[in-house]
């Protein structure tokens, strides 16, 4: 799915430079699930913006298939976020004036879908997240963790290639949590996503196959671990090593 | 969705868009007002320039009186003791005398479609009675040993030339009942009335009116246009001249020139074939109209004009940094939006056409006020006055040159709404809204999405 070979990012912060990513190898295959874990400011976020084509690496090549992200055009990038990549935001940034529905129909708008097909599509979308019943609810008549499932829903629909997510629980308190972090696991088995994670929490973390620990913008990669019992794994019956909080 | 989404936005920023529409629409209604005054005012400035001319009537020529000039009889009383009086006569107050081969003259000019001559008059009836001892008056009204008391009354007289009703001081009115003076007629005692005379004076047609003495029937009356003070009395050219002693001699020569991209042309070949006449066209009479009519119209023409050209840079300006403002409240919409594959174009459609929906509220909005206020000027401004000193003076009296004598018209201003003034207003608020949306969709389109995100998170 994903190749990134020497990626760096480097921007001025008033009279300093910031070097947010230093060389960053990375694969993720088909199906993966990557959690990144790391200090606040080490790069995390950056990487998944780039992952995702929101920004673009000072140098590197940022391969998603066969295209490689860092040199495409920013309407050739546009396409490919709206067709293969779906987003998850921390805030969840669903639209406040449109309805759970048609916050949903948003990311299908891009794709030229026909209107019908696009509310029936945004409505199983919504189904498929347990919120059927709140489609004509707005953003803000939404509990937090129903929020994160209507954002779960709008970056579903579009049945990406990847599914990009950057401190999904991190406004959530901890049953919601574990609620959406379930979710999210049975959306990965059961549709075979590729995903990458960007968050703090620990126990979030664990769920994923990998996990990837950003320091000081270089990223080192291992496979999850399992050390405790009481802690969540990953996938049931994978190997997992212990994980660095 | 777009529509969706453009009217849950605006719902949102109700109040925001209800303030950016108002002021377009202040702006709109401003420009349509003063449009609409402006008309009126320049329409009044016809009306006033026609009441001096006539319709028609490119030139006027006229000749300074002096002190000999004026023509008219003089008032001789002879008699005993308690003798009783009664005498009319006919004086040109104040204008000098111009030759009826003059008319000829002029009218054979290059640039000259048509001349007429008139003989603008004043008819002087003193009535009364006086002691011995002799009073004569000639053109210089002297009297001596003489006491008596009299009455004065007087009214204006013009004679026309019944050839030509097209030209002169008859051709802005209106022949309400009989009919105008013919050609037929030229030499006959028949006289048109003002109406505002014939109710004074209780005439109508088939009435007889005295003029110098004189019983002349009465064939036609006329309305003046609006604001028009012209002559209470027309009668025939030839009788006027006969009556006021001033055969072949008129007072006032009215030009039509050839078309009107030829009145300096005509005006000039007028003041070459008459060296000491007075040559004065409308031109020159619009720069010397005062009173409130003329301030009126520097009103309206420069600072009303300035004022709506402010008020709409202030609308636009307005309008155009609130429409920034909201933009860059919703970063992070925006930036989701990009981020989950909305292009540039969408975004930027999205924010013109909430922009454009605005404006064109604000231009409805602004339509209605512009009407209102139109309505309430045409209303509630007074009768507006203009005065020159010019052409058809119809003062001075008892043979004595007068002053160039001012010459006042009323009008009553309206404000009328044109087609073009509504559509000029509304595009120019479609205009404000197009100008608020592009400085917002810059705003939006300049937003990267990972710096939109980066500033929430």
């Amino acid at each position: 799915m994903y190749e990134l070979s020497g990626v760096t990012k480097v921007y001025p912060k008033g009279r300093t430079t910031v070097h947010a990513l230093q060389g960053v190898d990375l694969a993720i295959e088909d199906g993966d699930w990557l959690a990144i874990q790391g200090p606040t400011g080490h790069g995390k976020s950056t990487l998944l913006q780039i992952l995702g084509g929101l920004d673009r690496p000072t140098s590197g090549s940022v391969r998603l298939s066969d295209r490689d992200l860092a040199t495409l055009k920013e309407k050739e990038l546009t396409k490919v976020r709206a067709a293969s990549i779906g987003f998850i935001f921390q805030t969840f940034n669903l639209i406040p004036t449109l309805t759970a529905q048609e916050n949903v129909e948003t990311a299908l708008v891009p794709l030229g879908v026909s209107t019908g097909e696009r509310r029936e599509r945004a409505s199983q979308a919504l189904a498929d997240v347990g919120l059927a019943e709140r489609a004509r609810h707005l953003p803000s008549e939404l509990s937090g963790g129903q929020q994160q499932r209507v954002a779960i829903a709008r970056a579903l629909v579009k049945r990406p290639a990847v599914l990009l997510a950057d401190e999904p629980t991190g406004n959530l308190d901890e049953g919601t949590r574990d609620e959406i972090m379930a979710l999210l696991g049975e959306l990965w088995r059961e549709r075979g996503l590729t995903m990458v994670m960007v968050t703090h929490d620990s126990s979030v973390a664990k769920r994923a196959q990998r996990i990837g620990l950003m320091r000081e913008g270089k990223l080192t990669v291992r496979h999850a671990a399992s050390p405790d019992p009481g802690l969540p794994c990953g996938v049931p019956g994978r190997h997992a090593l212990r994980v660095l909080d | 969705m777009f529509i969706t989404y453009l009217l849950r936005e605006l719902r949102r920023r109700m109040r925001q868009a209800i303030f950016i529409a108002l002021g377009l629409a202040l702006g709109v209604g401003l420009v349509i007002t003063v449009t609409a005054a402006a008309s009126g005012v320049s329409a009044g400035q016809g009306t006033v320039l026609k009441s001096l001319y006539g319709v028609g009537t490119d030139i006027t020529v006229t000749k300074t009186p002096t002190a000999s000039s004026g023509g008219g009889p003089g008032f001789r009383f002879g008699g005993g003791k308690g003798t009783s009086v009664s005498r009319s006569v006919l004086v040109s107050g104040g204008l000098g005398t111009l030759k009826s081969s003059d008319v000829t003259a002029v009218a054979g000019q290059k640039d000259v479609s048509a001349a007429v001559g008139a003989l603008v008059l004043n008819d002087l009836k003193f009535s009364g009675s006086f002691s011995p001892g002799g009073t004569g008056g000639g053109r210089g009204g002297q009297s001596a040993g003489s006491s008596g008391s009299f009455n004065a009354n007087s009214f204006t007289v013009t004679g026309v030339d019944p050839a030509d009703d097209s030209l002169g001081p008859l051709a802005s009115g209106t022949i309400i009942s009989g009919h105008a003076i013919t050609s037929s007629e030229a030499h006959k005692n028949v006289a048109v009335v003002d109406s505002d005379y014939a109710t004074s004076a209780s005439l109508k047609v088939g009435s007889t009116v005295a003029v110098a003495g004189r019983n002349f029937t009465v064939v036609g009356i006329v309305r003046a246009a609006q604001g028009v003070t012209d002559a209470d009395v027309y009668i025939p050219l030839a009788r006027a001249q006969a009556l006021a002693s001033m055969t072949n001699e008129v007072n006032t020569i009215y030009v039509s020139a050839a078309s009107a991209t030829d009145v300096a042309a005509a005006a000039s070949a007028v003041s070459r074939a008459l060296p000491g006449a007075t040559v004065t066209t409308s031109s020159d009479l619009a720069s010397q109209v005062t009173g409130s009519l003329s301030s009126a119209s520097t009103l309206a023409k420069s600072m009303g004009k300035w004022l709506a050209v402010v008020v709409l840079a202030v609308a636009f300006g307005l309008a155009s940094l609130l429409t920034v403002s909201a933009v860059t409240r919703r970063v992070r919409e925006f930036g989701t939006l990009k981020a989950i594959g909305w292009t540039s174009r969408r975004i930027i459609r999205q924010v013109m056409g909430e922009a454009l929906v605005i404006g064109v509220v604000g231009g409805a909005v602004g339509v209605a006020i512009g009407y209102a206020a139109a309505a309430v000027v045409q209303a509630m401004v007074p009768p507006l006055t203009a005065t020159t000193g010019s052409a058809n003076q119809h003062s001075g009296g008892f043979g004595r040159p007068a002053a160039a004598a001012a010459h006042t018209v009323s009008v009553h201003l309206t404000a009328p709404v044109s087609g073009s003034a509504v559509v000029l207003a509304v595009a120019l608020a479609i205009a404000g809204g197009l100008v608020a949306g592009s400085f917002g969709s810059w705003r939006a389109v300049r937003l990267r999405p990972a710096a939109a995100l980066a500033r929430v998170v």
